[in-house]
């Protein structure tokens, strides 16, 4: 509806202005998936990658730079071919679209951060299944212009890069006492800072279940905090 | 035996979902009643069966290093490691268009079940993991890898089957309302997976 009366609006004026190219409605685009639009929170998107690699904040980091840089550059690319793909094989051309940037990263991955691609193993190969990918082609560069889409792209990355940042903050300060590989409460074996109060690091944060936890704590807090978006069933 | 093991350790061990959290977003999305859920479990020990074992060909006589050998002596230094993402994606697309076609053809009752959650197979990350996991184990045989793709399509069965079970029971509780829906769904599977903890290094 919304977009129906702009059309109406901007055909009123005959001579169009050019939309600043950060106008209210391109700032929303990147400040929603922040929040109310979250893409693992709220649309559950991109869950897989975002439990598995948030045992280490550094892999977190990583992972989410990934998907930002694939996440735009497909976004563009597939906007900006949008017109020409048939209806019937879109699926596959957005595919190997995404496969395409995937294996450019992991080569780059392989070539000068070879410890983080080890630790992320089939992962980074993953980022092509990723639903926050598919999910972003298929609804909104599909149909708008390679700007607008490569905002949204930006907006939604961030959005899924912040859960993985906090997810993997607890993880591994909670898990090993650690923040990107830096010691923060001392160390266990020498019996210093904490430990040597007899603090004991939390094994069960390093195993893959608990991430399921946070992110389920994550959720709970985000609901509190904004009613509106609390699920009627 | 040693068949019986790969196929225990994928299905319990190394359980799709509770292990590694491949194909989280189908699992929370066609987990609401048991019907729907049963329908995509089926469809992804089908895929998963039928892709694996596709796929090892291809590793072993495409992809890998040497792995072209059979087509002179020259070729035995190539190696195409690099195309295995688009060749892997590029299977498991086109085998799910496939089968969809085929199995419209032959069984019109099967199609009517599984039909609409073929085509969402092909961006499912279990199909893709399971094959990317296929390459890094490097089993010996092709049979090896068939039962690996079996053993993890039951696993992935078993976990969405038993979470749509809970699912239709809690929709009567009165559970806090920032943690209905996604959120309950979440915790219940930390604590499954919990559960699945107890396989560890489980062994026949």
């Amino acid at each position: 509806m919304a977009e129906t009366t702009e059309v109406l609006e901007e055909k009123k004026v005959k001579v169009k202005e050019r939309e600043p190219l950060f106008s209210k409605k391109n700032k929303k685009l990147i400040s929603d998936p922040l929040d109310e639009n979250n893409p693992v929170t709220i649309q559950v998107l991109g869950i897989c990658s975002a439990l598995a690699v948030t045992v280490q904040m550094k892999a977190a980091v990583v992972m989410s730079i990934s998907v930002l840089f694939v996440l735009i550059l497909a976004n563009v690319t597939v906007s900006l071919i949008r017109n020409l793909i048939p209806n019937r094989i879109r699926i596959i051309v957005q595919l190997v679209v995404v496969a395409a940037l995937v294996i450019v990263v992991d080569q780059v991955l392989k070539a000068y951060l070879f410890d983080v691609s080890k630790e992320l193993s089939v992962f980074i190969g993953l980022i092509i299944t990723n639903c926050i990918i598919m999910g972003r082609l298929e609804a909104f560069a599909l149909g708008n212009k390679p700007w607008p889409s490569a905002l949204d792209a930006v907006g939604n990355s961030l959005g899924y890069g912040m859960v993985l940042v906090i997810v993997s903050f607890f993880k591994e300060l909670f898990g090993s006492g650690k923040l990107f590989g830096v010691e923060i409460f001392g160390n266990l074996a020498e019996k210093t800072g904490l430990y040597s109060m007899g603090y004991m690091d939390n094994g069960l944060m390093l195993l893959p279940p608990s991430s399921l936890i946070l992110v389920a704590i994550y959720i709970w807090v985000q609901k509190i905090r904004n009613p509106s978006l609390i699920e009627s069933h | 035996m040693d068949l019986v093991n790969i196929f225990i350790r994928s299905a319990f061990v190394d359980n799709m979902i509770f292990a590694f959290f491949f194909g989280m977003c189908s699992y929370l999305a066609v987990s609401k009643t048991v019907k729907t859920a049963v329908g995509l479990g089926l469809a992804v020990i089908f895929v998963l069966t039928v892709t694996i074992p596709i796929n090892f060909l291809i590793e072993n006589y495409v992809l890998k290093e040497g792995a072209l050998t059979w087509l002179g002596e020259e070729f035995s230094s190539v190696s195409l490691n690099y195309l295995t993402f688009i060749m892997f994606i590029a299977v498991i697309a086109s085998t799910v268009q496939l089968v969809e076609m085929i199995v419209e053809k032959i069984s019109p009752a099967l199609y009517g079940a599984l039909g609409i959650f073929l085509p969402l197979i092909a961006v499912n990350c279990a199909i893709l993991g399971g094959a990317l996991f296929m390459q890094e184990k490097q089993f010996a045989t092709i049979s090896q890898a068939t039962v690996y793709g079996l053993g993890s399509g039951v696993g992935w069965f078993i976990a969405v089957v038993l979470i749509a079970a809970i699912r239709e029971r809690i929709r009567y509780a009165n559970i806090p309302g920032p943690l209905r829906g996604v959120g309950m769904a979440f915790l219940i599977t930390g604590l499954m997976g919990l559960a699945f903890l107890g396989f560890m290094g489980f062994e026949i």
